[in-house]
Protein backbone atom coordinates (compact mmCIF):
# COMPACT_ATOMS: atom_id res chain seq x y z
CA UNK A 1 0.00 0.00 0.00
CA UNK A 2 1.42 3.55 -1.35
CA UNK A 3 -0.92 5.73 -0.12
CA UNK A 4 -3.36 4.93 2.54
CA UNK A 5 -7.21 6.57 3.24
CA UNK A 6 -5.93 8.95 5.62
CA UNK A 7 -3.23 10.28 3.66
CA UNK A 8 -5.69 10.78 0.70
CA UNK A 9 -7.65 12.51 3.03
CA UNK A 10 -4.25 15.25 3.87
CA UNK A 11 -3.64 15.34 0.37
CA UNK A 12 -7.03 16.51 -0.41
CA UNK A 13 -6.96 19.15 2.15
CA UNK A 14 -3.55 19.98 1.17
CA UNK A 15 -5.47 20.23 -2.54
CA UNK A 16 -8.58 21.95 -1.22
CA UNK A 17 -10.44 18.97 -2.26
CA UNK A 18 -13.79 17.62 -0.78
CA UNK A 19 -13.88 14.14 -2.12
CA UNK A 20 -17.28 12.13 -0.64
CA UNK A 21 -16.39 8.91 1.09
CA UNK A 22 -16.68 6.89 -2.17
CA UNK A 23 -14.51 8.65 -4.26
CA UNK A 24 -11.61 8.88 -1.64
CA UNK A 25 -11.98 4.69 -1.81
CA UNK A 26 -11.87 4.53 -5.40
CA UNK A 27 -9.00 7.48 -5.46
CA UNK A 28 -6.75 5.36 -2.73
CA UNK A 29 -7.07 2.43 -5.36
CA UNK A 30 -6.26 4.47 -8.27
CA UNK A 31 -3.42 6.09 -6.60
CA UNK A 32 -1.84 2.81 -5.44
CA UNK A 33 -2.28 1.68 -9.00
CA UNK A 34 -0.22 4.47 -10.79
CA UNK A 35 2.27 5.22 -7.73
CA UNK A 36 3.09 1.51 -7.82
CA UNK A 37 3.95 1.62 -11.34
CA UNK A 38 6.28 4.71 -10.97
CA UNK A 39 8.06 2.67 -8.65
CA UNK A 40 10.04 2.09 -12.18
CA UNK A 41 11.93 4.97 -11.78
CA UNK A 42 14.06 3.47 -8.48
CA UNK A 43 15.52 0.77 -10.81
CA UNK A 44 17.25 3.34 -12.23
CA UNK A 45 20.87 4.92 -10.00
CA UNK A 46 20.51 8.41 -10.85
CA UNK A 47 23.02 9.77 -7.86
CA UNK A 48 25.04 12.78 -9.20
CA UNK A 49 22.52 13.17 -12.60
CA UNK A 50 21.31 16.87 -12.26
CA UNK A 51 17.32 17.54 -12.62
CA UNK A 52 16.17 18.60 -15.69
CA UNK A 53 13.58 21.53 -14.62
CA UNK A 54 13.03 22.95 -18.01
CA UNK A 55 14.36 21.51 -21.49
CA UNK A 56 16.15 24.20 -23.04
CA UNK A 57 18.39 26.77 -21.76
CA UNK A 58 16.68 29.95 -21.36
CA UNK A 59 17.99 33.18 -22.60
CA UNK A 60 16.43 36.94 -22.41
CA UNK A 61 14.39 36.03 -19.57
CA UNK A 62 14.10 39.32 -18.63
CA UNK A 63 12.26 41.89 -20.24
CA UNK A 64 12.86 45.67 -20.01
CA UNK A 65 11.48 47.39 -16.89
CA UNK A 66 9.44 49.92 -18.54
CA UNK A 67 5.94 50.74 -17.27
CA UNK A 68 2.86 49.10 -19.68
CA UNK A 69 -0.09 49.68 -19.86
CA UNK A 70 -2.19 46.55 -18.08
CA UNK A 71 -5.65 45.54 -17.44
CA UNK A 72 -8.25 48.18 -16.08
CA UNK A 73 -10.61 47.64 -13.32
CA UNK A 74 -13.22 47.19 -15.28
CA UNK A 75 -11.80 44.16 -17.27
CA UNK A 76 -9.73 42.52 -14.36
CA UNK A 77 -13.33 42.13 -12.68
CA UNK A 78 -15.24 41.14 -15.66
CA UNK A 79 -15.33 37.45 -14.33
CA UNK A 80 -15.51 37.76 -11.08
CA UNK A 81 -18.27 35.94 -9.20
CA UNK A 82 -18.54 39.20 -7.20
CA UNK A 83 -16.94 42.59 -6.97
CA UNK A 84 -17.46 46.10 -5.90
CA UNK A 85 -16.06 47.51 -8.97
CA UNK A 86 -12.63 47.94 -7.08
CA UNK A 87 -11.95 45.17 -5.27
CA UNK A 88 -12.86 40.97 -5.40
CA UNK A 89 -15.32 39.86 -2.89
CA UNK A 90 -15.04 36.68 -0.91
CA UNK A 91 -16.65 35.38 2.32
CA UNK A 92 -15.78 36.98 5.23
CA UNK A 93 -13.01 35.41 7.25
CA UNK A 94 -12.94 37.23 10.87
CA UNK B 1 -13.96 19.10 -54.63
CA UNK B 2 -16.44 20.85 -51.65
CA UNK B 3 -15.00 23.43 -50.37
CA UNK B 4 -14.76 22.48 -46.79
CA UNK B 5 -12.64 19.62 -48.19
CA UNK B 6 -9.79 22.05 -49.10
CA UNK B 7 -6.60 22.20 -47.30
CA UNK B 8 -5.36 25.42 -46.06
CA UNK B 9 -2.81 25.94 -49.02
CA UNK B 10 -5.79 24.89 -51.68
CA UNK B 11 -7.95 28.06 -49.66
CA UNK B 12 -5.42 30.52 -49.72
CA UNK B 13 -4.70 29.97 -53.12
CA UNK B 14 -8.29 30.13 -54.29
CA UNK B 15 -8.90 33.33 -52.37
CA UNK B 16 -5.85 35.47 -53.66
CA UNK B 17 -6.95 34.02 -56.96
CA UNK B 18 -10.47 35.38 -56.41
CA UNK B 19 -11.72 32.21 -56.92
CA UNK B 20 -13.87 32.14 -53.74
CA UNK B 21 -15.16 34.78 -51.66
CA UNK B 22 -14.11 34.61 -47.25
CA UNK B 23 -17.70 34.83 -47.19
CA UNK B 24 -18.46 32.06 -49.42
CA UNK B 25 -16.16 29.61 -47.64
CA UNK B 26 -17.27 30.87 -44.42
CA UNK B 27 -20.84 30.35 -45.27
CA UNK B 28 -19.48 26.85 -46.32
CA UNK B 29 -17.70 25.61 -43.26
CA UNK B 30 -21.07 26.80 -41.31
CA UNK B 31 -23.01 24.60 -43.52
CA UNK B 32 -20.70 21.79 -42.92
CA UNK B 33 -20.73 22.39 -39.07
CA UNK B 34 -23.99 22.69 -39.00
CA UNK B 35 -24.29 19.17 -40.67
CA UNK B 36 -21.94 17.27 -38.70
CA UNK B 37 -21.26 18.50 -35.22
CA UNK B 38 -24.56 16.54 -34.48
CA UNK B 39 -22.55 13.64 -35.02
CA UNK B 40 -18.71 14.81 -34.20
CA UNK B 41 -19.54 17.11 -31.72
CA UNK B 42 -15.92 18.98 -32.18
CA UNK B 43 -17.33 22.45 -31.24
CA UNK B 44 -17.82 23.67 -27.55
CA UNK B 45 -18.80 27.14 -28.49
CA UNK B 46 -19.57 28.75 -32.21
CA UNK B 47 -19.19 31.83 -33.29
CA UNK B 48 -21.38 32.19 -36.42
CA UNK B 49 -22.07 35.51 -36.25
CA UNK B 50 -18.99 37.57 -35.77
CA UNK B 51 -17.04 34.86 -38.20
CA UNK B 52 -19.32 35.67 -40.70
CA UNK B 53 -18.40 39.58 -40.19
CA UNK B 54 -14.86 39.02 -40.08
CA UNK B 55 -15.02 37.13 -43.92
CA UNK B 56 -16.65 40.18 -45.07
CA UNK B 57 -14.15 42.08 -43.39
CA UNK B 58 -11.29 39.69 -44.65
CA UNK B 59 -12.89 39.88 -48.32
CA UNK B 60 -12.74 44.05 -47.84
CA UNK B 61 -9.10 43.86 -46.49
CA UNK B 62 -8.17 41.56 -49.73
CA UNK B 63 -9.65 43.88 -52.68
CA UNK B 64 -8.15 46.81 -50.75
CA UNK B 65 -4.34 44.81 -51.23
CA UNK B 66 -4.12 44.31 -47.47
CA UNK B 67 -4.31 40.53 -47.54
CA UNK B 68 -2.20 38.64 -44.46
CA UNK B 69 -1.46 35.12 -45.13
CA UNK B 70 -4.43 33.60 -43.81
CA UNK B 71 -6.58 36.20 -44.97
CA UNK B 72 -10.26 34.82 -44.52
CA UNK B 73 -9.36 31.48 -44.37
CA UNK B 74 -12.10 29.77 -41.42
CA UNK B 75 -10.82 27.73 -38.56
CA UNK B 76 -11.82 27.08 -34.82
CA UNK B 77 -9.28 26.42 -32.29
CA UNK B 78 -8.37 24.32 -29.30
CA UNK B 79 -10.72 26.00 -26.40
CA UNK B 80 -7.61 26.12 -24.39
CA UNK B 81 -6.40 29.13 -26.07
CA UNK B 82 -7.95 32.52 -24.52
CA UNK B 83 -9.92 34.62 -27.18
CA UNK B 84 -10.94 38.32 -26.35
CA UNK B 85 -14.58 38.28 -25.79
CA UNK B 86 -15.13 34.65 -26.59
CA UNK B 87 -15.71 32.32 -23.70
CA UNK B 88 -12.45 29.45 -23.25
CA UNK B 89 -13.58 26.95 -21.15
CA UNK B 90 -10.58 24.91 -21.60
CA UNK B 91 -13.03 21.93 -21.30
CA UNK B 92 -13.95 22.53 -17.62
CA UNK B 93 -17.39 23.13 -15.73
CA UNK B 94 -15.11 25.60 -13.70
CA UNK B 95 -14.35 27.90 -16.86
CA UNK B 96 -17.82 27.41 -18.12
CA UNK B 97 -18.34 31.56 -18.20
CA UNK B 98 -15.22 32.50 -18.40
CA UNK B 99 -14.73 35.56 -20.89
CA UNK B 100 -11.10 35.98 -22.06
CA UNK B 101 -10.30 40.31 -21.68
CA UNK B 102 -7.29 39.45 -24.43
CA UNK B 103 -5.92 37.45 -27.18
CA UNK B 104 -3.26 34.53 -26.41
CA UNK B 105 -0.60 35.53 -28.36
CA UNK B 106 -0.76 32.88 -30.89
CA UNK B 107 -4.59 34.08 -31.45
CA UNK B 108 -3.66 37.81 -31.79
CA UNK B 109 -0.71 36.52 -34.62
CA UNK B 110 -3.30 34.33 -36.56
CA UNK B 111 -5.64 37.35 -36.46
CA UNK B 112 -3.41 39.71 -37.53
CA UNK B 113 -2.86 37.10 -40.61
CA UNK B 114 -6.59 37.06 -41.78
CA UNK B 115 -8.06 34.11 -40.11
CA UNK B 116 -11.54 33.92 -39.24
CA UNK B 117 -12.42 32.82 -36.24
CA UNK B 118 -15.01 29.66 -36.32
CA UNK B 119 -15.41 28.52 -32.74
CA UNK B 120 -13.85 27.00 -30.23
CA UNK B 121 -13.25 23.12 -30.08
CA UNK B 122 -13.82 20.60 -27.40
CA UNK B 123 -11.16 18.81 -25.12
CA UNK B 124 -10.29 16.98 -22.47
CA UNK B 125 -10.51 18.88 -19.26
CA UNK B 126 -7.31 21.05 -18.68
CA UNK B 127 -5.69 19.39 -21.79
CA UNK B 128 -5.71 15.96 -19.29
CA UNK B 129 -6.84 13.07 -21.16
CA UNK B 130 -6.33 11.09 -24.18
CA UNK B 131 -9.74 10.41 -25.30
CA UNK B 132 -11.59 13.78 -24.97
CA UNK B 133 -14.08 11.81 -23.02
CA UNK B 134 -12.77 13.99 -19.75
CA UNK B 135 -14.24 17.11 -21.58
CA UNK B 136 -16.54 18.62 -18.46
CA UNK B 137 -19.24 19.03 -21.87
CA UNK B 138 -19.42 15.94 -24.03
CA UNK B 139 -17.04 13.17 -25.44
CA UNK B 140 -16.34 14.15 -29.26
CA UNK B 141 -16.56 11.46 -32.03
CA UNK B 142 -13.87 9.95 -34.83
CA UNK B 143 -15.06 11.24 -37.75
CA UNK B 144 -13.83 8.35 -39.42
CA UNK B 145 -15.62 5.84 -36.77
CA UNK B 146 -18.38 7.89 -34.99
CA UNK B 147 -18.01 4.79 -32.22
CA UNK B 148 -14.39 5.34 -31.46
CA UNK B 149 -12.67 8.10 -29.95
CA UNK B 150 -11.22 11.03 -31.49
CA UNK B 151 -7.67 11.13 -29.05
CA UNK B 152 -6.66 14.01 -27.01
CA UNK B 153 -6.71 16.33 -25.54
CA UNK B 154 -7.49 18.09 -28.79
CA UNK B 155 -9.69 15.56 -29.71
CA UNK B 156 -12.19 18.08 -31.00
CA UNK B 157 -9.25 20.11 -32.64
CA UNK B 158 -8.54 17.05 -34.56
CA UNK B 159 -11.98 15.56 -35.37
CA UNK B 160 -12.95 19.37 -36.88
CA UNK B 161 -10.02 19.12 -39.30
CA UNK B 162 -10.60 15.51 -40.33
CA UNK B 163 -14.69 16.30 -40.78
CA UNK B 164 -14.35 19.59 -42.29
CA UNK B 165 -15.50 21.69 -40.01
CA UNK B 166 -12.79 23.67 -39.87
CA UNK B 167 -9.94 24.69 -42.44
CA UNK B 168 -6.79 24.12 -40.00
CA UNK B 169 -6.67 24.67 -36.31
CA UNK B 170 -4.28 25.24 -33.38
CA UNK B 171 -4.28 22.29 -30.60
CA UNK B 172 -2.03 22.16 -28.04
CA UNK B 173 0.47 19.06 -26.88
CA UNK B 174 2.16 18.67 -23.23
CA UNK B 175 2.30 14.74 -24.05
CA UNK B 176 1.29 14.27 -27.29
CA UNK B 177 -1.97 15.78 -27.62
CA UNK B 178 -1.53 16.79 -30.92
CA UNK B 179 0.25 14.52 -32.58
CA UNK B 180 -1.96 11.42 -31.03
CA UNK B 181 -5.40 12.47 -32.23
CA UNK B 182 -4.01 13.90 -35.48
CA UNK B 183 -2.78 9.92 -35.79
CA UNK B 184 -6.05 8.71 -34.84
CA UNK B 185 -8.20 11.45 -37.41
CA UNK B 186 -6.11 11.18 -40.23
CA UNK B 187 -4.68 14.62 -40.31
CA UNK B 188 -1.05 16.23 -39.47
CA UNK B 189 -0.53 17.14 -36.02
CA UNK B 190 2.84 19.48 -34.82
CA UNK B 191 4.51 19.87 -31.61
CA UNK B 192 6.86 22.37 -32.31
CA UNK B 193 10.03 22.79 -30.06
CA UNK B 194 9.21 24.04 -26.59
CA UNK B 195 9.93 27.59 -26.84
CA UNK B 196 9.21 27.86 -30.76
CA UNK B 197 5.45 28.98 -30.15
CA UNK B 198 4.37 31.61 -27.01
CA UNK B 199 2.32 30.12 -23.85
CA UNK B 200 1.20 33.05 -23.27
CA UNK B 201 -2.48 32.88 -23.37
CA UNK B 202 -2.91 29.61 -23.52
CA UNK B 203 -4.14 28.24 -20.14
CA UNK B 204 -1.63 26.45 -18.58
CA UNK B 205 -1.46 22.75 -17.48
CA UNK B 206 2.13 22.09 -17.10
CA UNK B 207 4.02 24.41 -18.16
CA UNK B 208 7.60 22.98 -18.77
CA UNK B 209 6.02 20.51 -21.02
CA UNK B 210 3.04 22.49 -22.58
CA UNK B 211 3.46 23.69 -26.33
CA UNK B 212 0.91 24.83 -29.51
CA UNK B 213 0.93 23.72 -32.50
CA UNK B 214 -0.61 23.40 -36.02
CA UNK B 215 -3.16 20.99 -36.87
CA UNK B 216 -4.12 20.46 -40.49
CA UNK B 217 -4.74 18.35 -43.47
CA UNK B 218 -1.22 18.21 -44.75
CA UNK B 219 2.29 19.06 -44.27
CA UNK B 220 2.29 22.20 -46.07
CA UNK B 221 -0.04 23.58 -44.36
CA UNK B 222 1.31 22.81 -41.05
CA UNK B 223 4.42 24.86 -42.55
CA UNK B 224 2.06 27.93 -42.89
CA UNK B 225 0.53 28.28 -39.84
CA UNK B 226 3.98 27.53 -38.15
CA UNK B 227 5.24 30.61 -39.70
CA UNK B 228 2.12 32.76 -38.73
CA UNK B 229 2.25 31.51 -35.06
CA UNK B 230 5.86 30.75 -33.95
CA UNK B 231 8.46 33.66 -32.84
CA UNK B 232 9.41 35.05 -29.42
CA UNK B 233 7.11 36.72 -27.16
CA UNK B 234 8.55 39.30 -24.14
CA UNK B 235 5.76 38.12 -22.21
CA UNK B 236 6.55 34.71 -21.80
CA UNK B 237 9.84 34.18 -20.30
CA UNK B 238 10.21 30.61 -22.10
CA UNK B 239 9.83 32.00 -25.46
CA UNK B 240 13.07 31.56 -27.46
CA UNK B 241 14.70 34.55 -29.24
CA UNK B 242 15.84 33.02 -32.49
CA UNK B 243 14.12 33.97 -35.87
CA UNK B 244 11.53 32.03 -37.35
CA UNK B 245 12.94 29.80 -40.57
CA UNK B 246 11.14 30.08 -43.60
CA UNK B 247 9.31 26.87 -43.55
CA UNK B 248 8.02 26.54 -47.03
CA UNK B 249 11.25 26.48 -47.90
CA UNK B 250 12.37 23.37 -46.10
CA UNK B 251 9.49 21.90 -47.69
CA UNK B 252 10.96 20.98 -51.04
CA UNK B 253 14.10 19.70 -49.77
CA UNK B 254 13.15 16.48 -49.82
CA UNK B 255 15.01 12.85 -48.28
CA UNK B 256 17.52 11.98 -49.71
CA UNK B 257 20.80 11.86 -48.13
CA UNK B 258 18.78 11.92 -44.73
CA UNK B 259 19.69 9.70 -41.66
CA UNK B 260 16.31 8.43 -39.63
CA UNK B 261 16.52 6.40 -36.36
CA UNK B 262 14.45 3.86 -35.44
CA UNK B 263 14.59 3.69 -32.18
CA UNK B 264 14.50 -0.50 -31.25
CA UNK B 265 12.05 0.69 -27.89
CA UNK B 266 9.32 1.79 -30.43
CA UNK B 267 8.68 -1.67 -31.86
CA UNK B 268 7.68 -3.54 -28.34
CA UNK B 269 5.35 -6.06 -27.27
CA UNK B 270 1.95 -3.64 -27.04
CA UNK B 271 2.27 -2.31 -30.01
CA UNK B 272 -0.58 -3.17 -32.52
CA UNK B 273 0.65 -5.44 -35.25
CA UNK B 274 -1.55 -3.30 -38.17
CA UNK B 275 0.53 -0.11 -36.76
CA UNK B 276 4.04 -2.02 -36.95
CA UNK B 277 2.89 -3.31 -40.75
CA UNK B 278 1.46 0.64 -41.67
CA UNK B 279 4.80 2.14 -39.58
CA UNK B 280 7.10 -0.34 -41.20
CA UNK B 281 5.77 0.13 -44.64
CA UNK B 282 5.71 4.14 -44.28
CA UNK B 283 9.50 4.35 -43.54
CA UNK B 284 10.05 1.60 -46.37
CA UNK B 285 8.36 4.41 -48.22
CA UNK B 286 10.91 6.88 -47.45
CA UNK B 287 14.05 4.34 -47.53
CA UNK B 288 12.32 4.23 -51.20
CA UNK B 289 12.73 7.98 -51.76
CA UNK B 290 16.27 8.06 -50.78
CA UNK B 291 16.61 8.32 -46.75
CA UNK B 292 18.71 6.16 -44.79
CA UNK B 293 17.27 4.22 -41.95
CA UNK B 294 19.14 3.39 -39.32
CA UNK B 295 18.56 1.82 -36.27
CA UNK B 296 18.88 3.91 -32.82
CA UNK B 297 18.57 2.78 -29.54
CA UNK B 298 16.92 4.94 -26.26
CA UNK B 299 17.25 3.25 -23.77
CA UNK B 300 15.30 5.08 -21.22
CA UNK B 301 12.05 5.15 -23.18
CA UNK B 302 10.42 2.72 -20.66
CA UNK B 303 11.16 5.54 -17.82
CA UNK B 304 9.25 8.38 -19.81
CA UNK B 305 6.03 7.52 -18.71
CA UNK B 306 6.34 7.35 -15.12
CA UNK B 307 8.22 10.50 -15.21
CA UNK B 308 5.75 12.42 -17.17
CA UNK B 309 3.41 11.26 -15.01
CA UNK B 310 4.83 12.73 -11.82
CA UNK B 311 6.60 15.68 -13.56
CA UNK B 312 2.82 16.77 -15.20
CA UNK B 313 0.53 16.35 -12.40
CA UNK B 314 3.20 18.11 -9.61
CA UNK B 315 3.03 21.65 -12.21
CA UNK B 316 -0.68 20.60 -12.79
CA UNK B 317 -1.36 20.88 -8.99
CA UNK B 318 0.82 24.34 -8.54
CA UNK B 319 -1.27 26.15 -11.90
CA UNK B 320 -4.54 24.67 -10.96
CA UNK B 321 -4.76 26.44 -7.57
CA UNK B 322 -5.55 29.50 -8.90
CA UNK B 323 -9.07 28.10 -9.40
CA UNK B 324 -10.33 29.52 -6.08
CA UNK B 325 -13.34 30.56 -6.82
CA UNK B 326 -12.11 34.56 -6.47
CA UNK B 327 -11.32 36.11 -9.50
CA UNK B 328 -13.01 34.19 -12.39
CA UNK B 329 -14.88 31.03 -13.42
CA UNK B 330 -17.06 29.07 -11.05
CA UNK B 331 -17.22 29.52 -7.19
CA UNK B 332 -19.83 27.81 -4.92
CA UNK B 333 -20.83 30.00 -1.87
CA UNK B 334 -22.82 28.28 0.50
CA UNK B 335 -25.06 30.34 2.80
CA UNK B 336 -23.26 31.00 5.91
CA UNK B 337 -20.13 29.17 4.59
CA UNK B 338 -16.87 30.55 4.98
CA UNK B 339 -13.31 30.93 2.63
CA UNK B 340 -12.21 27.61 3.24
CA UNK B 341 -16.03 26.23 2.30
CA UNK B 342 -16.41 28.42 -0.62
CA UNK B 343 -12.44 26.80 -1.85
CA UNK B 344 -13.54 23.47 -1.02
CA UNK B 345 -16.65 23.44 -2.60
CA UNK B 346 -15.57 25.48 -6.15
CA UNK B 347 -12.92 23.09 -6.90
CA UNK B 348 -14.67 19.73 -5.69
CA UNK B 349 -17.59 20.35 -8.33
CA UNK B 350 -15.88 22.59 -10.62
CA UNK B 351 -13.19 19.65 -11.51
CA UNK B 352 -14.00 16.64 -13.31
CA UNK B 353 -12.69 13.16 -12.43
CA UNK B 354 -9.41 12.86 -14.04
CA UNK B 355 -8.12 16.73 -13.50
CA UNK B 356 -8.95 15.53 -9.39
CA UNK B 357 -6.92 12.82 -9.93
CA UNK B 358 -4.00 14.46 -11.42
CA UNK B 359 -4.02 16.80 -8.40
CA UNK B 360 -4.24 14.65 -5.98
CA UNK B 361 -1.26 12.34 -7.70
CA UNK B 362 0.51 15.98 -8.06
CA UNK B 363 0.18 17.46 -5.07
CA UNK B 364 1.63 13.82 -3.24
CA UNK B 365 4.50 13.73 -5.60
CA UNK B 366 5.46 17.77 -4.02
CA UNK B 367 3.76 16.99 -0.76
CA UNK B 368 6.70 16.99 2.44
CA UNK B 369 8.69 13.48 2.77
CA UNK B 370 7.46 12.33 -0.98
CA UNK B 371 9.18 15.04 -3.13
CA UNK B 372 12.55 13.67 -3.16
CA UNK B 373 11.09 10.03 -4.11
CA UNK B 374 8.62 10.96 -6.84
CA UNK B 375 9.33 14.74 -8.64
CA UNK B 376 13.23 15.44 -7.52
CA UNK B 377 13.73 11.49 -9.11
CA UNK B 378 11.40 12.21 -12.07
CA UNK B 379 14.13 15.60 -13.03
CA UNK B 380 16.63 13.42 -12.94
CA UNK B 381 15.39 10.58 -15.66
CA UNK B 382 14.07 13.71 -17.25
CA UNK B 383 18.25 14.35 -17.80
CA UNK B 384 18.46 10.81 -18.79
CA UNK B 385 16.14 10.49 -21.38
CA UNK B 386 16.91 14.14 -22.46
CA UNK B 387 20.29 12.70 -23.40
CA UNK B 388 19.65 9.85 -24.93
CA UNK B 389 17.97 11.86 -27.31
CA UNK B 390 21.01 13.95 -27.63
CA UNK B 391 23.10 11.06 -28.28
CA UNK B 392 20.91 9.70 -30.66
CA UNK B 393 20.91 13.07 -32.55
CA UNK B 394 24.72 13.34 -33.27
CA UNK B 395 24.21 10.45 -35.37
CA UNK B 396 20.94 10.73 -37.39
CA UNK B 397 18.45 13.66 -38.55
CA UNK B 398 15.58 12.84 -37.51
CA UNK B 399 13.68 9.77 -35.68
CA UNK B 400 10.64 7.83 -37.06
CA UNK B 401 8.10 5.53 -35.54
CA UNK B 402 4.59 4.89 -34.22
CA UNK B 403 2.45 7.84 -32.73
CA UNK B 404 0.55 5.80 -30.49
CA UNK B 405 0.64 1.81 -29.61
CA UNK B 406 -3.05 1.17 -31.42
CA UNK B 407 -5.76 2.90 -33.67
CA UNK B 408 -8.28 4.42 -32.23
CA UNK B 409 -10.43 2.67 -29.57
CA UNK B 410 -13.91 2.58 -28.67
CA UNK B 411 -15.36 5.61 -26.50
CA UNK B 412 -15.87 4.21 -23.42
CA UNK B 413 -13.15 1.40 -23.46
CA UNK B 414 -10.60 2.98 -21.39
CA UNK B 415 -12.79 5.04 -19.43
CA UNK B 416 -12.07 3.40 -15.80
CA UNK B 417 -8.83 2.62 -15.90
CA UNK B 418 -6.41 5.28 -16.16
CA UNK B 419 -2.93 3.48 -16.57
CA UNK B 420 -4.21 2.03 -19.56
CA UNK B 421 -5.65 5.26 -20.90
CA UNK B 422 -1.95 6.66 -19.96
CA UNK B 423 -0.10 4.00 -22.41
CA UNK B 424 -1.82 5.54 -24.98
CA UNK B 425 0.86 8.59 -25.02
CA UNK B 426 3.98 6.49 -24.44
CA UNK B 427 5.81 7.16 -27.82
CA UNK B 428 4.93 10.68 -27.91
CA UNK B 429 5.53 12.37 -24.26
CA UNK B 430 9.39 11.79 -24.04
CA UNK B 431 9.58 14.29 -26.82
CA UNK B 432 7.63 16.85 -24.41
CA UNK B 433 9.96 15.94 -21.56
CA UNK B 434 13.39 16.61 -23.89
CA UNK B 435 11.08 19.75 -25.60
CA UNK B 436 11.87 18.02 -29.04
CA UNK B 437 9.70 18.92 -31.82
CA UNK B 438 6.99 15.91 -33.21
CA UNK B 439 5.03 15.50 -35.94
CA UNK B 440 2.54 13.21 -36.95
CA UNK B 441 1.24 12.27 -39.99
CA UNK B 442 -1.28 10.16 -41.68
CA UNK B 443 0.63 6.65 -43.09
CA UNK B 444 -2.70 4.35 -43.44
CA UNK B 445 -5.56 2.71 -42.12
CA UNK B 446 -6.22 -0.58 -39.71
CA UNK B 447 -8.77 -3.04 -41.53
CA UNK B 448 -11.51 -1.62 -39.52
CA UNK B 449 -10.73 1.74 -41.49
CA UNK B 450 -9.04 3.69 -38.55
CA UNK B 451 -6.38 6.25 -39.32
CA UNK B 452 -2.86 5.07 -38.31
CA UNK B 453 -0.05 7.87 -38.06
CA UNK B 454 3.66 7.79 -38.54
CA UNK B 455 5.82 9.85 -36.00
CA UNK B 456 8.82 12.09 -36.82
CA UNK B 457 10.77 13.62 -34.10
CA UNK B 458 13.80 16.14 -34.66
CA UNK B 459 16.09 17.73 -32.46
CA UNK B 460 15.33 21.38 -30.70
CA UNK B 461 14.32 23.89 -33.75
CA UNK B 462 14.44 20.96 -36.41
CA UNK B 463 11.09 21.83 -38.07
CA UNK B 464 12.38 22.55 -41.33
CA UNK B 465 13.72 18.70 -41.23
CA UNK B 466 10.36 17.09 -39.93
CA UNK B 467 8.97 19.40 -43.25
CA UNK B 468 10.81 18.22 -45.45
CA UNK B 469 10.24 14.30 -44.53
CA UNK B 470 6.73 15.13 -44.16
CA UNK B 471 6.16 16.73 -47.04
CA UNK B 472 8.06 14.41 -49.44
CA UNK B 473 5.99 11.28 -48.04
CA UNK B 474 2.97 13.22 -48.99
CA UNK B 475 4.11 13.78 -52.83
CA UNK B 476 4.51 10.30 -52.78
CA UNK B 477 2.17 8.77 -50.95
CA UNK B 478 -2.50 9.92 -50.90
CA UNK B 479 -3.04 8.73 -47.12
CA UNK B 480 -3.58 12.41 -46.01
CA UNK B 481 -6.01 13.31 -48.95
CA UNK B 482 -8.72 10.98 -47.83
CA UNK B 483 -11.56 12.25 -46.51
CA UNK B 484 -14.26 10.64 -43.88
CA UNK B 485 -16.84 9.33 -45.28
CA UNK B 486 -19.11 11.47 -42.74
Amino acid sequence: MKISTSEVAHVAALARLRLSEEMSAKLTEQLNDILTAMDKLAELDTSGVPSTNHALELSGAMRPDQARESLDHERALANAPDSDGQSFIVPKVI
Amino acid sequence: MELHELSLTQAVEMLGKGEVSSLELTQALLRRIEDTEPRVKAYLTLTAGAALEQAQAADQARAAGQAGPLCGVPAGLKDVLCTAGVRTTCGSKILQNFVPPFDAFLVNKLKQAGMVLLGKHNMDEFAMGSSTENSGFEASHNPWDLAAIPGGSSGGTAASVAAGSSIFSVGTDTGGSIRQPASHCGVVGLKPTYGRVSRFGLVAFASSLDQAGPITRSVADAALVLSVIAGHDPDDSTSDPRPVPDYAASLQRGVKGLKLGVPKEFFVAGLDPEVEATVKAAMAELEGLGAELVPVSLPHTDYALPVYYIIAPAEASSNLARYDGVKYGMSVRAQGGGLMDMYLDTRSQGFGPEVIRRVMLGTYALSAGYYDAYYGKAGQVRTLIRCDFEAVFEKVDAIVGPVTPTPAFDIGQKVDDPLQMYLSDVFTLSTNLAGLPGMSIPAGFSTAGRPIGLQIIGPHFAEETLFAVGHAYQQATDHHLRRPPL
